[in-house]
């Protein structure tokens, strides 16, 4: 275990340097500048910016000095937001999104699991019908539709949720529920799924010839090897839900880090979106390690070692 | 089924974990502004944006400042006189004036403040808007010390600016964000850092409380402030909000109280507040217009860039896009600008655009080479350019292609002169044609044309040189009407409108204007 966990770590550096590499490239030879805007600056004054942030030279020359900049465990500073390093952008607004990401992820897990097993286990009839139609439906609606309509009910139709904002707990409600609905049909789906095809195994059969009493059989033997797939989806589930949303983030006026993969590639500010693609990419690296664990711990024929 | 009587169980869990989630209580503040988008630097010599500018107002105070109505007042400076030759202004500062930290504020911090702006090190991206005084160009430009800069303090209350020209707008000027005053021992003790709440030491009428990356800047009322009577509002919060929808549902349910920018209105409801008590729209200085690149066929020719010009219907892009009662463009310069009367610019005239054409060589657009016309990715300039687009083809008979980019790449274009025709505008950063008009003089980094007309260039100096205002502003009028008349490297389409959102039974010291200027220090609350 501890070997299979040094070794995933160990392998995530070149990983994470692979990241930055690209990241870094792609921004810097994407035509216009960081410190372009709609007044023109004048030359003297941008090599003098782009002296300063150690972007002048070729590609290489200007990724080589940003490499060892990080090897120092220095993100940069914001091209946009003059005087705000990287690391103090992510440390306020990562916090945020993590808090907001983590009641979507339980709310996902915790509605999708159960939503699942019940339209499984009832599925011949009309509920489990009724329960898959609704699994469908809260994952094909998108995002930006979803988000207005649910201020347009809850806040404005019945008064119950403040429509945007950040400080209060009752401001968390609806962006932690918009954000989190398309994964509950997913997490529902993937659920159903796989207990559908458990609930065919001999196992489950043999137990019911047994006496085994329905509900026991499914959340004591069949959902057990049923959310498999489910544990490999939450993975990178997690590190995308944690590390925020652009739109639920701008729609409900929520500070996080997550309209800042965005600006940033808008902006060029190159060190902002290498930094938060870099925490990212820890995220996804973390959680992969997590559901591979879980994974193990659930599948005694898988281990970890091999 | 034993296990679904969990679910309520597990909601439970999840609502529980909500109430449990870190976040912090803080009292609501006694006015809650929707500022704009997140703030770039509270540092004047490095603001360039306007909510940015709104921020540091309110924070410091330059020698002039701008009242609720945009006008230019005292701030710091009680007096100034002015030259003979209108090339020197001398300031004198209020007696006991004090920084945020008790220390005394001179004429040396003004001294301090511009320079430092000026200095290439600073890289300043409105450094330009100093070259009103005499050496700040030089200096800034590596080419002279800092002492040959014409800022003078033969006293601690009192500023000499020598000017290159007579510049009657300079008094005002003094209120822009660039010549605001920063504390020296602050800047350069904590660098880049001095904008944090904690280290920041200000003049202005609030200080800065807190300052929360993507969520609100909090200002509370400075005591040490020269005239604190005058501040109403104790603790405000500008909230950085990015979109327009979310800024009015932040308004419409009250956890909002003032919008200030058009930007913070979803434009598709604009026909339908019109009309309500509580949304103030007025003219602002600014311009939505289109730039010819004049260095390529077809459009170094004047006759073609003419017809262009000509064969645009500029109401139907008013009362169908914009809809926000948006005035028509003839001229540069929006009217409104004290003693200025723009020039009266082209009508709509289908028969001589098509007679133009055909003098070009193009008769109905036969044998016109494919050209584009650029504009950044945005819903409204899409829509401006499909109309302008459908008329050319209508009126002409020639065909454009549309192209739109992103916000980097689009400015990339604009720099390097990749374009046939883009879309742009401008906003005045002060109540003179200069502002607009100075742009286009050859090689200016806003030119972004290729136009160079020695008549023009040649007007604007005269005019920067005149001592008499009127025929200073005769001299403006003429280079306009040869820019947006005569040779036409532009056409003017609309200027913007701005709209303010507030309740006028809840708050006071607010007002349209063309400079959109809404300083946070002039805001009341009407008691009910």
């Amino acid at each position: 275990m501890t070997t299979f966990i040094i070794r995933r770590l160990l392998s995530s550096i070149p990983v994470g340097a692979a990241v930055v590499v690209i990241c870094f490239t792609l921004v810097r030879i994407a035509p216009g500048s960081p410190f372009s805007s709609e007044r023109a600056l004048d030359p003297a004054t941008k090599h003098m910016l782009e002296a300063k942030y150690r972007l002048t030279g070729s590609i290489p020359t200007q990724l080589f000095c940003y490499l060892s900049q990080i090897a120092k465990g220095d993100l940069g500073e914001s091209l946009k937001y003059r005087g705000r390093s990287v690391v103090e952008i992510i440390g306020q607004s990562l916090p945020r999104s993590i808090l907001l990401g983590s009641i979507s992820f339980l709310i996902s897990l915790g509605l999708g699991i159960p939503l699942g097993a019940w339209s499984a286990a009832r599925n011949q009839d009309r509920a489990g019908s009724i329960l898959n139609g609704l699994a469908i439906l809260s994952l094909s609606i998108p995002t930006f539709i979803l988000a207005p309509t649910t201020v347009l009910l809850f806040s404005f139709y019945f008064h119950l949720f403040p429509p945007a904002g950040w400080g209060e707990p009752n401001q968390l409600v609806l962006p932690a529920f918009a954000l989190a609905l398309p994964f509950v049909g997913v997490c529902a789906r993937l659920v159903r799924s796989g207990l559908l095809e458990t609930l065919g195994s001999d196992f489950i059969r043999t137990g019911r010839s047994k006496g085994l009493s329905e509900p026991k059989l499914v959340l004591l033997h069949a959902l057990r090897p049923a959310i498999l797939p489910l544990v490999s989806y939450a993975g990178p589930l997690a590190a995308g839900i944690l590390t925020g949303s652009l739109l639920i983030e701008e729609t409900f006026a929520i500070p996080g880090v997550g309209q800042f993969f965005v600006s940033g590639v808008i902006n060029r500010d190159v060190f902002l979106v290498s930094g938060v693609v870099l925490v990212y990419c820890a995220f996804l690296l973390f959680f992969n390690l997590v559901a591979d664990w879980l994974t193990a711990l659930l599948d005694p024929r898988i281990r970890l070692h091999s | 089924m034993n296990f679904c009587r969990g679910i309520p169980g597990l909601t439970g869990l999840f609502l529980f974990s909500l109430l449990l989630g870190g976040c912090a209580n803080r009292p609501r503040a006694d006015l809650i502004i929707c500022n704009g988008a997140e703030p770039q630097t509270l540092d004047p010599a490095l603001v360039s944006g306007q909510l940015e500018g709104r921020l540091c107002s309110a924070l410091l105070e330059g020698l002039l400042r701008r009242d609720a109505r945009g006008k230019a007042v005292p701030g710091t400076a009680e007096k100034w006189t002015t030259s003979p030759d209108g090339k020197t202004y001398t300031f004198t500062l209020r007696p006991n004036l004090r920084w945020s930290n008790g220390d005394p504020l001179t004429s040396s911090d003004y001294q301090w403040s511009w320079i430092r702006a000026l200095h290439p090190g600073t890289a300043s991206p409105y450094s330009e808007i100093l070259y009103f005084i005499r050496g700040a160009e030089a200096y800034h430009l590596g080419k002279s010390p800092a002492d040959s800069v014409g800022i003078k303090t033969p006293d601690e209350r009192t500023l000499e600016v020598h000017l290159n020209h007579p510049t009657p707008f300079f008094p005002a000027l003094t209120a822009f964000t660039t010549y605001l005053p920063v504390h020296r021992a602050t800047v350069e003790k904590f660098k880049d850092g001095w904008t944090r709440p904690e280290n920041w030491v200000g003049n202005g009428p609030y200080r800065l409380l807190d300052w929360e990356i993507n969520d609100r800047v909090s200002l509370k009322k400075n005591p040490l402030y020269h005239t604190p009577n005058r501040v109403q509002i104790e603790r405000i919060d500008a909230l950085a909000v990015n979109r327009a929808s979310t800024a009015f549902n932040l308004y419409s349910s009250d956890q909002a109280d003032v919008l200030l920018d058009k930007g913070m209105i979803p434009s598709l409801i604009l026909p339908e507040l019109r009309g309500r008590s509580d949304f103030h729209p007025g003219p602002l200085l600014a311009t939505y217009f289109y730039r010819f690149n004049v260095t390529r066929p077809p459009f170094n020719d004047v006759r073609v860039r003419r017809a262009f010009a000509l064969a645009i219907d500029k109401e139907v892009i008013t009362d169908k896009i914009t809809r926000g009662n948006e005035p028509v463009a003839q001229s540069l310069t929006p009217r409104g600008v004290p003693e200025y009367l723009p020039p009266e610019g082209l009508q709509p005239d289908p028969e001589t655009a098509r007679g133009l054409l055909k003098s070009a060589g193009f008769p109905d657009g036969h044998g016109f080479p494919r050209v584009s016309l650029l504009y950044n990715k945005s819903e409204l300039n899409e829509q401006v350019a499909v109309e302008i687009q459908a008329q050319w083809k209508r009126v002409l008979g020639v065909e454009i292609e549309l192209r739109n980019q992103e916000w980097a790449t689009y400015l990339r274009s604009l720099d390097t002169l990749d374009f046939d025709i883009a879309r742009s505008s401008w906003v005045g950063d002060y109540d003179d044609p200069n502002t607009f008009l100075d742009c286009f003089v050859t090689n200016r980094g806003n030119n972004r044309t290729g136009w160079s007309n020695p008549e023009y260039d040649s007007l604007l100096s005269k005019a920067r040189s005149e001592p008499n205002p009127a025929r200073r502003l005769q001299l403006l009028q003429k280079a306009e009407t040869l820019l947006v008349t005569d040779a036409l490297p532009i056409i003017p389409i609309y200027h913007f409108v701005g709209c303010l959102m507030f309740d006028p039974n809840k708050w006071g010291g607010l007002y349209p204007n063309l400079l959109d200027e809404h300083p946070f220090s002039e805001i009341t609350k009407r008691t009910p």
